[in-house]
Protein backbone atom coordinates (compact mmCIF):
# COMPACT_ATOMS: atom_id res chain seq x y z
CA UNK A 1 0.00 0.00 0.00
CA UNK A 2 2.92 2.07 0.75
CA UNK A 3 4.05 1.77 -2.43
CA UNK A 4 0.77 2.43 -4.55
CA UNK A 5 0.63 5.73 -1.83
CA UNK A 6 3.73 6.66 -3.24
CA UNK A 7 3.17 5.55 -6.86
CA UNK A 8 -0.07 7.97 -6.42
CA UNK A 9 1.63 11.04 -5.27
CA UNK A 10 4.32 10.87 -7.45
CA UNK A 11 1.73 10.99 -10.61
CA UNK A 12 -1.06 13.21 -9.22
CA UNK A 13 0.84 16.35 -8.40
CA UNK A 14 -1.64 18.19 -6.03
CA UNK A 15 -2.29 14.95 -4.08
CA UNK A 16 0.50 15.75 -1.41
CA UNK A 17 -1.95 18.22 0.45
CA UNK A 18 -4.44 16.07 0.76
CA UNK A 19 -5.54 14.26 4.33
CA UNK A 20 -4.21 10.87 5.54
CA UNK A 21 -7.47 9.18 5.00
CA UNK A 22 -7.91 10.56 1.55
CA UNK A 23 -4.57 8.96 0.75
CA UNK A 24 -4.83 5.69 2.37
CA UNK A 25 -8.41 4.81 0.72
CA UNK A 26 -6.90 5.90 -2.62
CA UNK A 27 -4.08 3.87 -1.87
CA UNK A 28 -5.89 0.95 -1.18
CA UNK A 29 -9.16 1.23 -3.63
CA UNK A 30 -6.85 2.29 -6.60
CA UNK A 31 -5.23 -1.58 -6.56
CA UNK A 32 -8.65 -2.90 -5.61
CA UNK A 33 -9.89 -1.72 -8.28
CA UNK A 34 -7.64 -2.65 -10.57
CA UNK A 35 -7.20 -6.24 -9.22
CA UNK A 36 -11.14 -7.02 -9.29
CA UNK A 37 -10.92 -5.69 -12.74
CA UNK A 38 -8.17 -7.87 -14.10
CA UNK A 39 -9.85 -11.15 -11.98
CA UNK A 40 -13.21 -9.82 -13.54
CA UNK A 41 -12.08 -10.15 -16.93
CA UNK A 42 -9.20 -12.37 -16.98
CA UNK A 43 -11.61 -15.73 -16.86
CA UNK A 44 -12.94 -13.86 -20.20
CA UNK A 45 -9.47 -15.71 -21.56
CA UNK A 46 -9.09 -18.67 -19.54
CA UNK A 47 -12.41 -20.06 -20.55
CA UNK A 48 -11.43 -19.10 -24.01
CA UNK A 49 -7.91 -20.67 -23.81
CA UNK A 50 -9.65 -23.68 -21.89
CA UNK A 51 -11.68 -23.91 -24.70
CA UNK A 52 -9.47 -23.87 -27.59
CA UNK A 53 -7.07 -26.34 -25.48
CA UNK A 54 -10.28 -28.88 -25.21
CA UNK A 55 -10.70 -28.13 -28.65
CA UNK A 56 -7.16 -28.71 -29.87
CA UNK A 57 -6.40 -32.17 -27.74
CA UNK A 58 -9.95 -33.90 -28.68
CA UNK A 59 -8.56 -32.73 -32.96
CA UNK A 60 -11.24 -30.32 -32.89
CA UNK A 61 -10.24 -27.02 -33.42
CA UNK A 62 -12.73 -24.60 -31.02
CA UNK A 63 -14.15 -21.89 -31.15
CA UNK A 64 -13.58 -20.18 -34.41
CA UNK A 65 -17.11 -18.12 -35.56
CA UNK A 66 -17.41 -14.58 -33.37
CA UNK A 67 -14.58 -12.51 -34.06
CA UNK A 68 -11.09 -13.74 -35.33
CA UNK A 69 -10.27 -17.22 -34.10
CA UNK A 70 -13.21 -17.56 -31.96
CA UNK A 71 -12.14 -14.79 -29.90
CA UNK A 72 -14.65 -12.80 -29.45
CA UNK A 73 -16.07 -15.98 -28.08
CA UNK A 74 -15.95 -15.78 -24.58
CA UNK A 75 -17.02 -12.15 -24.75
CA UNK A 76 -20.32 -13.34 -26.30
CA UNK A 77 -21.15 -15.70 -24.05
CA UNK A 78 -20.53 -13.28 -20.73
CA UNK A 79 -22.70 -10.87 -22.33
CA UNK A 80 -24.98 -13.45 -23.06
CA UNK A 81 -24.96 -14.57 -19.01
CA UNK A 82 -25.31 -10.83 -18.24
CA UNK A 83 -28.76 -10.35 -20.19
CA UNK A 84 -30.37 -13.60 -19.41
CA UNK A 85 -32.97 -13.89 -16.65
CA UNK A 86 -31.94 -15.00 -13.37
CA UNK A 87 -34.43 -17.24 -12.42
CA UNK A 88 -35.36 -17.96 -8.58
CA UNK A 89 -36.37 -21.18 -8.77
CA UNK A 90 -39.68 -21.50 -6.25
CA UNK A 91 -38.70 -22.65 -2.91
CA UNK A 92 -35.18 -21.25 -3.04
CA UNK A 93 -34.15 -19.36 0.35
CA UNK A 94 -33.91 -16.12 -1.69
CA UNK A 95 -30.88 -14.29 0.86
CA UNK A 96 -28.59 -17.34 1.20
CA UNK A 97 -29.25 -17.74 -3.36
CA UNK A 98 -28.00 -14.40 -3.78
CA UNK A 99 -25.20 -14.24 -0.96
CA UNK A 100 -23.39 -17.78 -2.24
CA UNK A 101 -21.72 -16.67 -5.46
CA UNK A 102 -21.39 -13.27 -3.69
CA UNK A 103 -19.17 -15.26 -0.90
CA UNK A 104 -17.52 -17.66 -3.20
CA UNK A 105 -16.51 -14.96 -5.35
CA UNK A 106 -14.96 -13.01 -2.28
CA UNK A 107 -12.84 -16.40 -1.51
CA UNK A 108 -11.89 -16.17 -4.59
CA UNK A 109 -10.79 -12.40 -5.13
CA UNK A 110 -9.27 -12.06 -1.22
CA UNK A 111 -6.47 -14.20 -1.57
CA UNK A 112 -4.77 -11.18 -4.10
CA UNK A 113 -4.88 -8.59 -1.29
CA UNK A 114 -1.04 -10.36 -0.50
CA UNK A 115 0.23 -11.69 -4.17
CA UNK A 116 3.54 -10.00 -4.38
CA UNK A 117 3.29 -9.31 -8.03
CA UNK A 118 6.63 -7.26 -7.61
CA UNK A 119 9.15 -6.45 -5.02
CA UNK A 120 7.21 -3.49 -4.29
CA UNK A 121 3.93 -4.54 -6.66
CA UNK A 122 1.93 -5.57 -4.04
CA UNK A 123 -1.58 -4.17 -2.72
CA UNK A 124 -0.36 -5.62 1.64
CA UNK A 125 2.62 -7.25 2.55
CA UNK A 126 0.56 -8.95 5.12
CA UNK A 127 3.40 -10.75 7.91
CA UNK A 128 0.71 -13.90 7.93
CA UNK A 129 0.40 -14.17 3.48
CA UNK A 130 0.25 -18.02 3.76
CA UNK A 131 -2.03 -18.26 6.44
CA UNK A 132 -4.20 -15.68 5.21
CA UNK A 133 -4.38 -17.20 1.52
CA UNK A 134 -5.31 -20.79 2.80
CA UNK A 135 -7.99 -18.69 5.00
CA UNK A 136 -9.95 -16.83 2.79
CA UNK A 137 -9.22 -19.21 0.22
CA UNK A 138 -11.46 -22.12 2.00
CA UNK A 139 -14.32 -19.37 2.53
CA UNK A 140 -15.31 -20.03 -0.92
CA UNK A 141 -16.57 -23.47 0.50
CA UNK A 142 -18.82 -21.73 3.22
CA UNK A 143 -20.39 -20.27 -0.33
CA UNK A 144 -20.45 -23.50 -2.13
CA UNK A 145 -22.53 -24.91 1.00
CA UNK A 146 -25.06 -21.81 0.72
CA UNK A 147 -25.72 -22.17 -2.50
CA UNK A 148 -26.05 -26.09 -2.65
CA UNK A 149 -28.43 -25.72 0.32
CA UNK A 150 -30.17 -22.57 -1.00
CA UNK A 151 -31.36 -24.31 -4.06
CA UNK A 152 -33.84 -26.21 -2.11
CA UNK A 153 -32.44 -29.31 -4.80
CA UNK A 154 -31.23 -32.27 -3.62
CA UNK A 155 -28.68 -32.73 -6.35
CA UNK A 156 -27.32 -29.25 -5.51
CA UNK A 157 -27.23 -30.14 -2.09
CA UNK A 158 -25.31 -32.96 -3.07
CA UNK A 159 -22.82 -31.03 -4.89
CA UNK A 160 -22.27 -28.49 -2.24
CA UNK A 161 -21.68 -31.18 0.19
CA UNK A 162 -19.34 -33.05 -2.06
CA UNK A 163 -17.41 -29.89 -2.41
CA UNK A 164 -17.21 -29.39 1.29
CA UNK A 165 -16.20 -32.85 1.85
CA UNK A 166 -13.27 -32.49 -0.96
CA UNK A 167 -11.84 -29.18 -0.01
CA UNK A 168 -12.03 -30.05 3.91
CA UNK A 169 -10.01 -33.68 2.84
CA UNK A 170 -7.38 -31.61 0.15
CA UNK A 171 -7.24 -28.62 2.41
CA UNK A 172 -5.02 -31.11 5.12
CA UNK A 173 -1.92 -31.96 2.46
CA UNK A 174 -2.40 -28.49 0.76
CA UNK A 175 -1.52 -26.77 4.25
CA UNK A 176 0.97 -29.44 5.31
CA UNK A 177 3.06 -28.71 2.03
CA UNK A 178 2.42 -24.91 2.46
CA UNK A 179 4.27 -24.86 5.60
CA UNK A 180 7.67 -26.98 3.86
CA UNK A 181 8.47 -23.37 2.59
CA UNK A 182 7.78 -21.55 5.18
CA UNK A 183 10.05 -23.78 7.78
CA UNK A 184 12.43 -23.14 4.82
CA UNK A 185 12.17 -19.63 4.76
CA UNK A 186 11.42 -19.03 8.26
CA UNK A 187 8.22 -16.09 7.14
CA UNK A 188 4.60 -16.79 6.64
CA UNK A 189 4.82 -13.49 3.99
CA UNK A 190 5.22 -14.16 0.36
CA UNK A 191 7.18 -11.54 -0.24
CA UNK A 192 9.82 -12.43 1.74
CA UNK A 193 8.86 -16.64 0.40
CA UNK A 194 9.53 -15.22 -2.55
CA UNK A 195 12.94 -12.95 -1.63
CA UNK A 196 14.57 -16.12 -0.01
CA UNK A 197 14.24 -17.43 -3.60
CA UNK A 198 16.43 -15.07 -5.20
CA UNK A 199 19.61 -16.00 -7.37
CA UNK A 200 18.08 -17.52 -10.30
CA UNK A 201 16.52 -21.02 -11.20
CA UNK A 202 18.57 -23.06 -9.01
CA UNK A 203 17.34 -21.42 -6.19
CA UNK A 204 13.61 -21.39 -6.17
CA UNK A 205 12.41 -23.79 -3.82
CA UNK A 206 11.19 -26.53 -6.38
CA UNK A 207 14.89 -27.38 -7.09
CA UNK A 208 16.14 -27.37 -3.50
CA UNK A 209 16.61 -30.47 -1.52
CA UNK A 210 16.10 -32.36 -4.78
CA UNK A 211 13.97 -35.49 -4.80
CA UNK A 212 11.44 -34.31 -1.99
CA UNK A 213 10.36 -30.56 -3.08
CA UNK A 214 9.18 -31.75 -6.37
CA UNK A 215 7.09 -34.47 -4.53
CA UNK A 216 5.88 -31.42 -2.41
CA UNK A 217 5.57 -29.09 -5.21
CA UNK A 218 3.39 -31.86 -7.06
CA UNK A 219 0.98 -32.86 -3.93
CA UNK A 220 0.73 -28.95 -3.53
CA UNK A 221 -0.67 -28.62 -7.19
CA UNK A 222 -2.79 -32.02 -6.88
CA UNK A 223 -4.64 -30.00 -3.81
CA UNK A 224 -4.70 -26.88 -5.16
CA UNK A 225 -6.52 -28.76 -8.11
CA UNK A 226 -9.00 -30.64 -6.08
CA UNK A 227 -9.82 -27.08 -4.02
CA UNK A 228 -10.84 -25.59 -7.05
CA UNK A 229 -13.05 -28.21 -8.45
CA UNK A 230 -10.92 -28.93 -10.95
CA UNK A 231 -11.71 -31.95 -13.20
CA UNK A 232 -10.41 -35.02 -12.39
CA UNK A 233 -11.44 -33.82 -9.19
CA UNK A 234 -14.68 -32.23 -10.11
CA UNK A 235 -17.35 -34.50 -8.01
CA UNK A 236 -18.83 -31.20 -6.81
CA UNK A 237 -20.59 -30.46 -10.11
CA UNK A 238 -20.17 -34.03 -11.92
CA UNK A 239 -22.47 -33.32 -14.95
CA UNK A 240 -23.01 -36.74 -15.17
CA UNK A 241 -24.40 -37.79 -11.59
CA UNK A 242 -25.60 -34.63 -10.53
CA UNK A 243 -27.22 -32.18 -13.03
CA UNK A 244 -24.77 -29.56 -12.31
CA UNK A 245 -23.72 -29.77 -8.70
CA UNK A 246 -23.94 -26.94 -6.69
CA UNK A 247 -24.88 -24.06 -9.30
CA UNK A 248 -27.75 -26.50 -10.66
CA UNK A 249 -30.48 -23.90 -10.21
CA UNK A 250 -28.64 -21.27 -10.78
CA UNK A 251 -28.99 -19.10 -14.22
CA UNK A 252 -27.51 -15.91 -15.70
CA UNK A 253 -25.23 -13.39 -13.75
CA UNK A 254 -25.45 -15.82 -11.12
CA UNK A 255 -23.90 -18.46 -13.14
CA UNK A 256 -21.36 -16.56 -14.55
CA UNK A 257 -20.38 -15.38 -10.89
CA UNK A 258 -19.62 -19.13 -10.47
CA UNK A 259 -17.90 -19.30 -13.19
CA UNK A 260 -15.41 -16.51 -12.46
CA UNK A 261 -14.68 -17.51 -8.99
CA UNK A 262 -14.12 -21.36 -10.37
CA UNK A 263 -10.82 -19.69 -12.81
CA UNK A 264 -10.04 -16.59 -10.29
CA UNK A 265 -9.52 -20.01 -7.75
CA UNK A 266 -7.66 -21.50 -10.86
CA UNK A 267 -5.19 -18.51 -10.99
CA UNK A 268 -5.16 -18.28 -7.28
CA UNK A 269 -3.51 -21.57 -6.65
CA UNK A 270 -1.59 -21.07 -9.67
CA UNK A 271 -0.24 -17.83 -8.33
CA UNK A 272 0.40 -19.40 -5.08
CA UNK A 273 1.87 -23.00 -6.28
CA UNK A 274 4.45 -20.48 -8.31
CA UNK A 275 5.28 -18.04 -5.42
CA UNK A 276 5.93 -20.92 -3.33
CA UNK A 277 7.99 -23.39 -5.43
CA UNK A 278 8.55 -21.70 -8.71
CA UNK A 279 9.99 -17.89 -7.40
CA UNK A 280 6.99 -15.66 -7.68
CA UNK A 281 8.04 -12.37 -9.91
CA UNK A 282 11.90 -13.82 -10.11
CA UNK A 283 13.12 -14.81 -13.37
CA UNK A 284 15.05 -17.94 -14.60
CA UNK A 285 18.06 -15.73 -14.44
CA UNK A 286 18.80 -12.99 -12.97
CA UNK A 287 19.81 -11.28 -15.91
CA UNK A 288 16.69 -11.31 -17.62
CA UNK A 289 14.59 -9.68 -14.22
CA UNK A 290 14.63 -6.35 -16.09
CA UNK A 291 15.18 -5.24 -19.51
CA UNK A 292 16.04 -1.36 -20.17
CA UNK A 293 15.44 -0.83 -16.08
CA UNK A 294 11.96 -2.00 -16.55
CA UNK A 295 11.45 -4.65 -14.03
CA UNK A 296 9.22 -8.05 -15.28
CA UNK A 297 8.49 -8.95 -12.18
CA UNK A 298 4.32 -8.88 -13.28
CA UNK A 299 5.02 -10.56 -16.37
CA UNK A 300 6.98 -13.71 -14.86
CA UNK A 301 4.67 -14.53 -12.24
CA UNK A 302 1.46 -13.91 -15.04
CA UNK A 303 3.61 -15.90 -17.08
CA UNK A 304 4.44 -18.82 -14.42
CA UNK A 305 0.75 -18.88 -13.74
CA UNK A 306 -0.29 -19.06 -16.60
CA UNK A 307 1.90 -22.20 -17.69
CA UNK A 308 0.36 -24.04 -14.09
CA UNK A 309 -3.01 -23.05 -15.19
CA UNK A 310 -2.42 -24.69 -18.89
CA UNK A 311 -1.28 -27.66 -16.88
CA UNK A 312 -4.97 -28.00 -15.18
CA UNK A 313 -6.53 -27.63 -18.50
CA UNK A 314 -4.19 -29.84 -19.70
CA UNK A 315 -4.99 -32.84 -16.93
CA UNK A 316 -8.44 -31.27 -17.47
CA UNK A 317 -9.02 -32.92 -20.87
CA UNK A 318 -6.61 -35.63 -19.99
CA UNK A 319 -8.24 -37.28 -16.78
CA UNK A 320 -11.59 -38.78 -16.65
CA UNK A 321 -13.49 -38.00 -13.15
CA UNK A 322 -12.61 -39.66 -10.02
CA UNK A 323 -15.06 -41.25 -8.04
CA UNK A 324 -15.61 -39.52 -4.67
CA UNK A 325 -14.45 -43.07 -2.32
CA UNK A 326 -11.28 -42.80 -5.18
CA UNK A 327 -11.10 -38.77 -4.78
CA UNK A 328 -11.05 -39.45 -0.58
CA UNK A 329 -8.52 -42.04 -1.58
CA UNK A 330 -6.30 -39.85 -3.03
CA UNK A 331 -6.78 -37.47 -0.19
CA UNK A 332 -6.30 -39.67 3.25
CA UNK A 333 -4.14 -42.37 2.18
CA UNK A 334 -1.88 -41.10 -1.20
CA UNK A 335 -1.74 -37.52 -0.34
CA UNK A 336 -1.90 -37.20 3.14
CA UNK A 337 0.55 -39.66 4.32
CA UNK A 338 3.26 -38.23 1.70
CA UNK A 339 2.54 -34.77 3.25
CA UNK A 340 3.09 -35.06 6.48
CA UNK A 341 6.28 -37.51 6.19
CA UNK A 342 7.59 -34.30 3.98
CA UNK A 343 6.89 -32.02 6.56
CA UNK A 344 9.07 -34.31 9.17
CA UNK A 345 11.37 -34.62 7.24
CA UNK A 346 12.21 -31.37 5.73
CA UNK A 347 11.33 -30.21 9.03
CA UNK A 348 14.53 -32.04 10.53
CA UNK A 349 16.73 -31.47 7.47
CA UNK A 350 15.90 -27.36 7.97
CA UNK A 351 17.04 -27.76 11.72
CA UNK A 352 20.18 -30.19 10.43
CA UNK A 353 22.42 -27.39 10.20
CA UNK A 354 24.44 -28.97 7.07
CA UNK A 355 21.31 -29.32 5.30
CA UNK A 356 19.87 -25.74 6.49
CA UNK A 357 20.35 -25.07 3.07
CA UNK A 358 19.34 -27.87 0.56
CA UNK A 359 21.23 -30.79 -0.46
CA UNK A 360 25.04 -30.39 -1.77
CA UNK A 361 23.88 -31.46 -5.24
CA UNK A 362 20.76 -29.62 -5.39
CA UNK A 363 22.26 -26.27 -7.89
CA UNK A 364 22.57 -29.84 -10.52
CA UNK A 365 19.38 -30.19 -10.62
CA UNK A 366 17.24 -26.86 -11.48
CA UNK A 367 18.42 -25.96 -15.39
CA UNK A 368 19.14 -29.87 -16.56
CA UNK A 369 15.63 -30.58 -15.20
CA UNK A 370 14.11 -27.51 -16.62
CA UNK A 371 15.61 -28.12 -19.36
CA UNK A 372 14.90 -31.19 -20.13
CA UNK A 373 11.51 -30.91 -19.61
CA UNK A 374 10.53 -28.43 -22.13
CA UNK A 375 12.76 -30.16 -24.64
CA UNK A 376 10.45 -32.92 -24.18
CA UNK A 377 7.86 -30.75 -24.68
CA UNK A 378 9.31 -29.44 -28.11
CA UNK A 379 10.11 -33.37 -29.11
CA UNK A 380 6.56 -34.00 -28.08
CA UNK A 381 5.73 -31.47 -30.92
CA UNK A 382 7.76 -32.87 -33.15
CA UNK A 383 6.48 -36.20 -32.88
CA UNK A 384 3.00 -34.90 -32.62
CA UNK A 385 3.64 -33.56 -36.06
CA UNK A 386 4.84 -36.27 -37.54
CA UNK A 387 2.77 -38.46 -35.97
CA UNK A 388 0.25 -36.90 -37.69
CA UNK A 389 1.53 -36.41 -41.27
CA UNK A 390 1.87 -40.35 -40.89
CA UNK A 391 -1.92 -40.94 -40.10
CA UNK A 392 -2.70 -38.22 -42.68
CA UNK A 393 -0.44 -40.63 -45.17
CA UNK A 394 -2.28 -43.84 -44.13
CA UNK A 395 -5.40 -42.46 -44.25
CA UNK A 396 -4.84 -41.48 -48.01
CA UNK A 397 -3.24 -44.56 -48.86
CA UNK B 1 3.05 -51.16 2.07
CA UNK B 2 4.96 -52.52 -1.28
CA UNK B 3 1.33 -52.78 -2.74
CA UNK B 4 0.64 -48.85 -1.67
CA UNK B 5 3.91 -47.79 -3.07
CA UNK B 6 2.73 -49.48 -6.45
CA UNK B 7 -0.42 -47.88 -6.59
CA UNK B 8 0.79 -44.38 -6.13
CA UNK B 9 3.77 -44.76 -8.61
CA UNK B 10 1.62 -46.50 -10.71
CA UNK B 11 -1.08 -43.71 -10.55
CA UNK B 12 1.71 -41.17 -11.04
CA UNK B 13 2.96 -42.74 -13.71
CA UNK B 14 -0.27 -43.47 -16.10
CA UNK B 15 -1.70 -39.31 -15.25
CA UNK B 16 2.05 -38.68 -16.89
CA UNK B 17 0.85 -41.54 -19.99
CA UNK B 18 -2.16 -40.27 -20.65
CA UNK B 19 -0.68 -36.44 -20.17
CA UNK B 20 1.81 -37.43 -22.98
CA UNK B 21 -1.55 -38.39 -25.59
CA UNK B 22 -3.18 -35.28 -24.95
CA UNK B 23 0.27 -33.05 -25.78
CA UNK B 24 0.67 -35.24 -28.50
CA UNK B 25 -3.20 -34.58 -29.92
CA UNK B 26 -2.30 -30.85 -29.07
CA UNK B 27 -0.54 -30.75 -32.44
CA UNK B 28 -1.81 -33.12 -34.70
CA UNK B 29 -4.32 -32.17 -37.58
CA UNK B 30 -8.04 -31.41 -36.49
CA UNK B 31 -10.42 -33.43 -37.67
CA UNK B 32 -12.59 -30.46 -37.80
CA UNK B 33 -13.68 -29.49 -41.40
CA UNK B 34 -14.81 -26.14 -41.47
CA UNK B 35 -18.78 -26.59 -43.48
CA UNK B 36 -19.48 -23.39 -45.23
CA UNK B 37 -16.14 -22.53 -46.27
CA UNK B 38 -15.30 -26.53 -47.04
CA UNK B 39 -17.00 -29.31 -48.00
CA UNK B 40 -16.95 -32.84 -48.22
CA UNK B 41 -16.88 -34.58 -51.25
CA UNK B 42 -19.91 -36.60 -51.68
CA UNK B 43 -20.05 -39.64 -53.78
CA UNK B 44 -21.88 -39.50 -56.84
CA UNK B 45 -24.16 -41.43 -55.79
CA UNK B 46 -25.59 -39.58 -53.00
CA UNK B 47 -29.17 -39.99 -52.29
CA UNK B 48 -29.89 -36.27 -51.81
CA UNK B 49 -32.12 -33.56 -53.76
CA UNK B 50 -34.17 -35.18 -56.57
CA UNK B 51 -33.85 -33.97 -60.23
CA UNK B 52 -35.68 -34.88 -63.23
CA UNK B 53 -34.32 -33.88 -66.65
CA UNK B 54 -37.81 -32.83 -67.92
CA UNK B 55 -36.42 -33.39 -71.88
CA UNK B 56 -36.20 -36.75 -71.59
CA UNK B 57 -39.87 -37.48 -69.22
CA UNK B 58 -42.09 -39.65 -71.26
CA UNK B 59 -44.98 -39.05 -68.44
CA UNK B 60 -45.38 -43.26 -67.79
CA UNK B 61 -45.66 -42.10 -64.42
CA UNK B 62 -44.04 -45.43 -63.08
CA UNK B 63 -42.09 -43.28 -60.89
CA UNK B 64 -44.50 -41.99 -59.01
CA UNK B 65 -46.04 -45.50 -58.72
CA UNK B 66 -43.17 -46.62 -57.24
CA UNK B 67 -42.63 -43.85 -54.76
CA UNK B 68 -43.69 -45.31 -51.50
CA UNK B 69 -44.71 -41.83 -49.81
CA UNK B 70 -46.44 -40.72 -52.98
CA UNK B 71 -44.29 -36.94 -53.21
CA UNK B 72 -43.94 -37.26 -56.79
CA UNK B 73 -47.18 -35.56 -58.75
CA UNK B 74 -47.44 -36.00 -62.61
CA UNK B 75 -50.31 -34.74 -64.77
CA UNK B 76 -49.66 -35.75 -68.35
CA UNK B 77 -51.99 -36.55 -71.71
CA UNK B 78 -52.01 -37.47 -75.10
CA UNK B 79 -50.46 -35.54 -77.29
CA UNK B 80 -51.86 -34.98 -80.65
CA UNK B 81 -51.20 -37.13 -83.08
CA UNK B 82 -50.57 -34.35 -85.60
CA UNK B 83 -47.84 -32.78 -83.49
CA UNK B 84 -44.07 -33.40 -84.79
CA UNK B 85 -42.92 -36.51 -83.14
CA UNK B 86 -40.31 -35.65 -80.53
CA UNK B 87 -37.52 -38.50 -78.32
CA UNK B 88 -36.11 -38.72 -75.32
CA UNK B 89 -32.59 -38.41 -75.14
CA UNK B 90 -32.49 -42.44 -75.38
CA UNK B 91 -34.55 -42.79 -78.36
CA UNK B 92 -37.52 -43.29 -76.38
CA UNK B 93 -40.84 -41.69 -78.30
CA UNK B 94 -42.46 -38.79 -75.91
CA UNK B 95 -46.16 -39.97 -76.18
CA UNK B 96 -47.29 -37.68 -73.87
CA UNK B 97 -47.38 -33.99 -72.92
CA UNK B 98 -46.70 -33.76 -69.04
CA UNK B 99 -48.52 -30.67 -67.84
CA UNK B 100 -47.34 -30.92 -64.02
CA UNK B 101 -44.44 -32.71 -62.94
CA UNK B 102 -43.77 -31.81 -58.92
CA UNK B 103 -42.03 -33.47 -56.64
CA UNK B 104 -42.40 -32.46 -52.68
CA UNK B 105 -38.92 -33.07 -51.48
CA UNK B 106 -40.20 -32.40 -47.65
CA UNK B 107 -41.94 -35.84 -48.03
CA UNK B 108 -39.26 -37.74 -49.62
CA UNK B 109 -37.51 -40.32 -48.22
CA UNK B 110 -34.80 -40.91 -50.23
CA UNK B 111 -35.12 -44.47 -51.13
CA UNK B 112 -33.99 -44.02 -54.65
CA UNK B 113 -37.05 -46.31 -55.84
CA UNK B 114 -38.32 -43.56 -57.96
CA UNK B 115 -35.26 -43.82 -59.96
CA UNK B 116 -35.18 -47.62 -61.17
CA UNK B 117 -37.83 -48.06 -63.02
CA UNK B 118 -37.97 -44.70 -65.36
CA UNK B 119 -36.77 -46.36 -68.86
CA UNK B 120 -35.60 -42.76 -69.77
CA UNK B 121 -33.27 -42.51 -66.08
CA UNK B 122 -34.53 -38.97 -66.22
CA UNK B 123 -35.29 -38.93 -62.37
CA UNK B 124 -32.10 -39.42 -60.55
CA UNK B 125 -30.76 -38.22 -57.05
CA UNK B 126 -28.31 -35.54 -56.96
CA UNK B 127 -25.53 -35.17 -54.16
CA UNK B 128 -27.38 -31.68 -53.35
CA UNK B 129 -28.11 -31.37 -50.12
CA UNK B 130 -28.38 -27.73 -49.26
CA UNK B 131 -32.03 -26.72 -49.85
CA UNK B 132 -32.99 -25.79 -46.36
CA UNK B 133 -36.10 -23.31 -46.42
CA UNK B 134 -37.53 -21.31 -44.14
CA UNK B 135 -40.95 -22.91 -45.46
CA UNK B 136 -42.18 -25.84 -46.60
CA UNK B 137 -44.08 -25.06 -49.38
CA UNK B 138 -40.47 -23.89 -51.22
CA UNK B 139 -39.70 -28.02 -50.79
CA UNK B 140 -42.12 -28.69 -53.71
CA UNK B 141 -40.42 -28.65 -56.69
CA UNK B 142 -42.08 -28.32 -59.66
CA UNK B 143 -39.88 -29.75 -63.15
CA UNK B 144 -42.44 -29.26 -65.71
CA UNK B 145 -41.28 -26.51 -68.22
CA UNK B 146 -43.50 -24.39 -70.48
CA UNK B 147 -41.13 -23.91 -73.45
CA UNK B 148 -38.84 -26.80 -73.27
CA UNK B 149 -37.05 -27.98 -76.30
CA UNK B 150 -37.46 -31.19 -77.00
CA UNK B 151 -35.11 -33.54 -79.59
CA UNK B 152 -37.27 -33.65 -82.49
CA UNK B 153 -35.08 -36.52 -84.10
CA UNK B 154 -34.68 -40.01 -82.95
CA UNK B 155 -31.15 -40.26 -81.62
CA UNK B 156 -30.46 -44.05 -82.21
CA UNK B 157 -26.89 -42.67 -82.53
CA UNK B 158 -25.79 -44.47 -79.18
CA UNK B 159 -22.91 -41.95 -78.63
CA UNK B 160 -24.93 -39.36 -78.26
CA UNK B 161 -26.33 -40.80 -75.25
CA UNK B 162 -26.77 -38.62 -71.57
CA UNK B 163 -25.26 -40.44 -68.87
CA UNK B 164 -27.36 -41.48 -66.73
CA UNK B 165 -26.27 -40.34 -62.87
CA UNK B 166 -24.57 -36.99 -63.49
CA UNK B 167 -21.22 -36.16 -61.42
CA UNK B 168 -21.63 -33.61 -59.13
CA UNK B 169 -19.64 -30.89 -60.76
CA UNK B 170 -22.07 -31.87 -64.33
CA UNK B 171 -25.11 -31.40 -61.69
CA UNK B 172 -27.46 -29.28 -64.16
CA UNK B 173 -29.52 -26.54 -61.83
CA UNK B 174 -32.77 -27.52 -60.51
CA UNK B 175 -36.04 -26.21 -61.49
CA UNK B 176 -36.75 -24.07 -58.47
CA UNK B 177 -33.22 -23.18 -56.81
CA UNK B 178 -33.09 -23.37 -52.81
CA UNK B 179 -30.60 -21.22 -51.68
CA UNK B 180 -29.49 -22.88 -48.24
CA UNK B 181 -31.60 -20.69 -45.16
CA UNK B 182 -29.52 -22.74 -42.31
CA UNK B 183 -26.47 -21.42 -43.40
Amino acid sequence: MDFTVGLLLKLVPGLGGAPAWVLITLGAVVPAVLLVTMMALGPILYVYAETKIAGFMQDRIGPKRVGPHGMLQTVADAVKLLFKEAIFPAGVDKVLFVLAPCIVNVGAFLPFVVVPFGSHLQTADLNVGVFYVTAVASLSTVGLIMAGWASNNKYALFGGMRSAAQIVSYEIPAVMILLIPVMIVGSLSLQDIVAAQAGGLQSWLLFRYFPLMPIAFLIFFTAGMAECNRTPFDIPEAESELVAGFHTEYSGFFFAMFFMAEYTEMLVVSIVSSVLFLGGYLAPHPALQHIGGFSLGFVWLIAKSWFLMFIMMWLRWTLPRLRVDQLMYVAWKVLLPISLALMVVMGGLVMWKPTANGFPWDRYFGWPLTIGFFVLLFTGIVRAVQWSRRRVQELAA
Amino acid sequence: MKQWLTDVWEGFWTVLVGMKITWRHLFVKKATLHYPEERWVLPPKSRMRLFMKYEDCIGCGQCARACPVQCIYIKAEKRAPAAQPIFAANGQPIKLDVHVFDIDMSLCCYCNLCTYPCPTDCIYMTPEFEFATTDLTQHLYHFAKQGATFITEDPKKKAAAAPPAAPPAATPPPASPATPAGA
